[in-house]
């Protein structure tokens, strides 16, 4: 892939050009880009493999694409852990309030990664009686890694944009990574078990 | 006596009413099916022991209904049992669970499908839906926007309802208790690396002793069942890839077998010899999977590498000829979608020596450790009958001493041509399941040689129509998918798209067999038990 190509992001630009607009002192800035340098290259994720596509996941973690390489590769378990959430496969209905519970409990900064056409818009279930048609109905999306199973290469592009969304980002003095929810809020118990 | 006459005596009123496939379809009316049942699975000269499967249907008019596939381990007849009941508002059909205990998960799938209550099953709840759910989705009237997606969390009864039929025709309903207040239940998953999937698992727990393990299932239902009824017949085959992801050949096969036999058209030998040889580097591959996650789950990390590291020569070579790592959608109806690539022969010729070599490796670094022994020999044992009883079949069912391959028993594609054996254990215990897999790696690398220079010249593709159209009646074919027996039961009505179709999963009776394995067992001993059964979870849900 050409450099060109990988930068040709409209809406990362956008975010640039909305920090450069805003203005920021340089004490700051340059501790952000710190920072951000450092967020970026240890993206811990809350793996959420409900199907195939985490199986190719796994493969990342194998010595052939070795994600540790990026900085990927530590999973964690715990939603209080993690810095974004990567859905890998079909979310049905049953499964959309733990998904929602789970992205609720995290910590900010996060970020969702949705990965394979199921989580993008049903893809090969579109239509079914039991499957959320694009995982945005529910939660924020940062980035798409369309496939069916997305190739390993094609997380890998993925996961670069994220890395660049990142280090785009203002970590101190105010938040603009975050734009507003598809949706309302909804009121969800966090307590329960 | 043969299987009719044993039915009939039982049953007076039971006729056949068509063959597919060489095996009976013999009607019973419900009263009399407890009796015919018990006839059967009482024959003495042979009993009908396994539950293949139980598949609830809509007729429409003539009423809703089930039919029930059964085998005998002993002589490997078959026979499929139909009964209906014609009462769409209140359908109740007697429960088989006590005879068959596979039937007691089985009988609460056709109860979340479509809504028939079983009187005298003791566990009556949904089983894939949300227990707040309305209606019964396979049913041809079922409204589909009964329902929406709601974020609420689904909370969970800790009691069963069991249903039985007064002499006076009114029901009656008992609760029975699944976790007391004095239990101290744990839950894990659905979101659980350890669970090869979102299996959610409710255990009750005496200190660090299971006493009783509830699956919840349904976290990755797509309802694939009630999609095909709207898809043409080549449509339908990209779903059964996204079943077992790590059987997608195989399932893919065993579809494409049922359509074929039902249009009665001619594979060419090529194209079988093609997909032998990819169902065994399926299973080559799901086996090494296996191999990989068992030792992750316990803990033991570099195993995990070497299994992914001649994983991922198969999918080298899957994609060569494919264009597919793990899902290939590589079968078609009457055939093979494309030609080998000109490197296959030689690439997998390559690999199986390549494998050879390395698999010492595998035992040495895992099978001989003390940690390995310890946490798995004599954990989880499931008897014979048990795991007959449960249907469990594939390598659990065969390290616990039952022979049920497909490849043995019912010979399809190219599997009697070739000489391979069974690998049956006895012990029962997680590490027979896993020695089971181990060599059955070996076995299979022992199929494809054999036929990897064999494989004729010609056409890999009989040419169809587009839309494909099938005679009116019952199909069904089976397959030894990478961990168990898949089936696939269609019913057409002569439309281009199925009237019915349904899968026999192969996770379902394993996922069924935790209860019997973990009880006793140590919580910690939960998770290598899990791993050793090897289920895949989408497959379970479809």
């Amino acid at each position: 892939m050409k450099t060109d190509e990988f930068k040709n992001n409209d809406y990362l630009q956008r975010l640039v050009d909305k920090l450069n607009a805003d203005g920021a002192g340089i004490v700051l800035t340059t501790l952000d880009e710190a920072i951000n340098w450092g967020r970026s290259n240890s993206l811990w994720s809350l793996t959420f493999g409900t199907s195939c596509c985490a199986i190719e996941f796994m493969a990342l973690g194998a010595a052939r694409y070795d994600m540790a390489r990026f900085g990927f590769e530590v999973t964690r378990n715990s939603p209080r852990q993690a810095d974004m959430i990567m859905v890998l496969g079909t979310i049905t209905w049953k499964m959309a309030s733990v998904l929602r519970r789970l992205y609720d409990q995290m910590a900010d900064p996060k970020y969702v990664v949705a990965v394979g056409g199921c989580t993008i818009s049903g893809g090969p279930f579109r239509g079914s009686y039991h499957v959320v048609e694009g995982i945005d109905k529910i939660i924020p999306v940062d980035v798409y890694i369309p496939g069916c199973p997305p190739r390993p290469e094609a997380f890998f592009y993925g996961m670069m944009q994220l890395q660049r969304k990142v280090k785009a980002e203002r970590f101190l003095g105010g938040r603009n990574h975050k734009e507003s929810r598809p949706k309302e809020e909804t009121q969800t118990d966090e307590t329960a078990e | 006596m043969n299987l009719l006459d044993t039915i009939i005596k039982a049953a007076p009123e039971a006729h056949i009413v068509t063959e597919t496939d060489g095996i009976q379809i013999v009607a019973v009316t419900p009263e009399e099916l407890p009796a015919a049942a018990q006839a059967l699975a009482q024959r003495p000269e042979g009993a009908m022991d396994f539950l293949y499967d139980l598949t609830g249907m809509d007729w429409g008019e003539e009423g809703l209904g089930v039919l029930y596939q059964l085998e005998s381990t002993a002589t490997g007849e078959r026979i499929i049992l139909r009964t209906q009941t014609t009462d769409r508002e209140r359908p109740l059909l007697p429960s088989v669970s006590t005879l068959w205990p596979t039937a007691e998960i089985k009988e609460r799938e056709a109860f979340d499908f479509l809504g028939i209550r079983f009187t005298g099953n003791p566990d009556m709840r949904r089983l894939y839906l949300r227990e707040d759910w309305k209606g019964y989705p396979l049913r041809k009237d079922y409204d589909a926007t009964a329902n929406e997606l709601t974020l609420d969390n689904e909370i969970n009864a800790d009691t069963t309802e069991e249903y039985t039929l007064r002499p006076d025709g009114t029901l009656e309903c008992h609760e029975h208790q699944l976790f007391g207040n004095d239990d101290f239940v744990v839950n894990i998953g659905p979101q659980h690396p350890s669970t090869h999937g979102v299996l959610r698992l409710r255990t009750a727990l005496d200190g660090e002793v299971i006493r009783h393990v509830d699956p919840i299932l349904g976290y990755i239902h797509r309802g694939i069942e009630k999609m095909a009824e709207r898809m043409t017949y080549p449509q339908t085959l990209a779903m059964t890839d996204r079943l077992d992801y790590l059987s997608a050949h195989q399932n893919r096969h065993a579809l494409c077998r049922c359509i074929e036999g039902a249009m009665e058209l001619e594979v060419p030998e090529r194209a079988e010899y093609i997909r032998t040889i990819m169902d065994e580097l399926q299973r080559i591959d799901s086996h090494l999977l296996f191999y990989s996650c068992l030792a992750m789950d316990m803990g033991a990390l570099t195993p995990f590498f070497y299994g992914f590291r001649e994983r991922e020569m198969i999918l080298n070579i899957f994609e060569e000829t494919t264009g597919g790592r793990l899902i290939q959608n590589y079968n078609v109806i009457g055939g093979v979608r494309a030609d080998l690539h000109p490197d296959f022969c030689n690439k997998t010729k390559e690999f199986i020596v390549h494998l050879r070599q390395v698999l010492p490796d595998y035992h040495n670094i895992f099978t001989g450790s003390i940690i390995a022994k310890t946490r798995l020999e004599g954990v989880g044992r499931l008897s014979r009958e048990q795991v007959i009883g449960l249907g469990a079949t594939g390598g659990t069912g065969r390290a616990s001493g039952w022979a049920n391959d497909v490849r043995k028993r019912h010979p399809y594609a190219v599997y009697d041509q070739v000489d391979f054996e069974e690998v049956v254990r006895t012990e029962g215990d997680s590490m027979a399941r896993y020695l089971v897999r181990m060599d059955e790696i070996e076995q299979s690398c022992r199929i494809i040689e054999q036929l990897i220079d064999r494989i004729p010249e010609g056409p890999v593709r009989t040419k169809t129509k587009p839309i494909i159209k099938l005679p009116e009646g019952i199909f069904t074919a089976s397959v030894e998918a990478s961990r168990g027996a898949f089936g696939v039961l269609l019913e057409s009505r002569g439309d281009k798209s199925p009237y019915r179709l349904h899968f026999r999963s192969t996770g379902l009776p394993l996922v069924h067999t935790m209860d019997t394995a973990c009880r006793g067992a140590k919580l910690a001993d939960l998770i290598a038990i899990g791993g050793s059964i090897d289920f895949v979870i989408p497959d379970i849900d479809r």
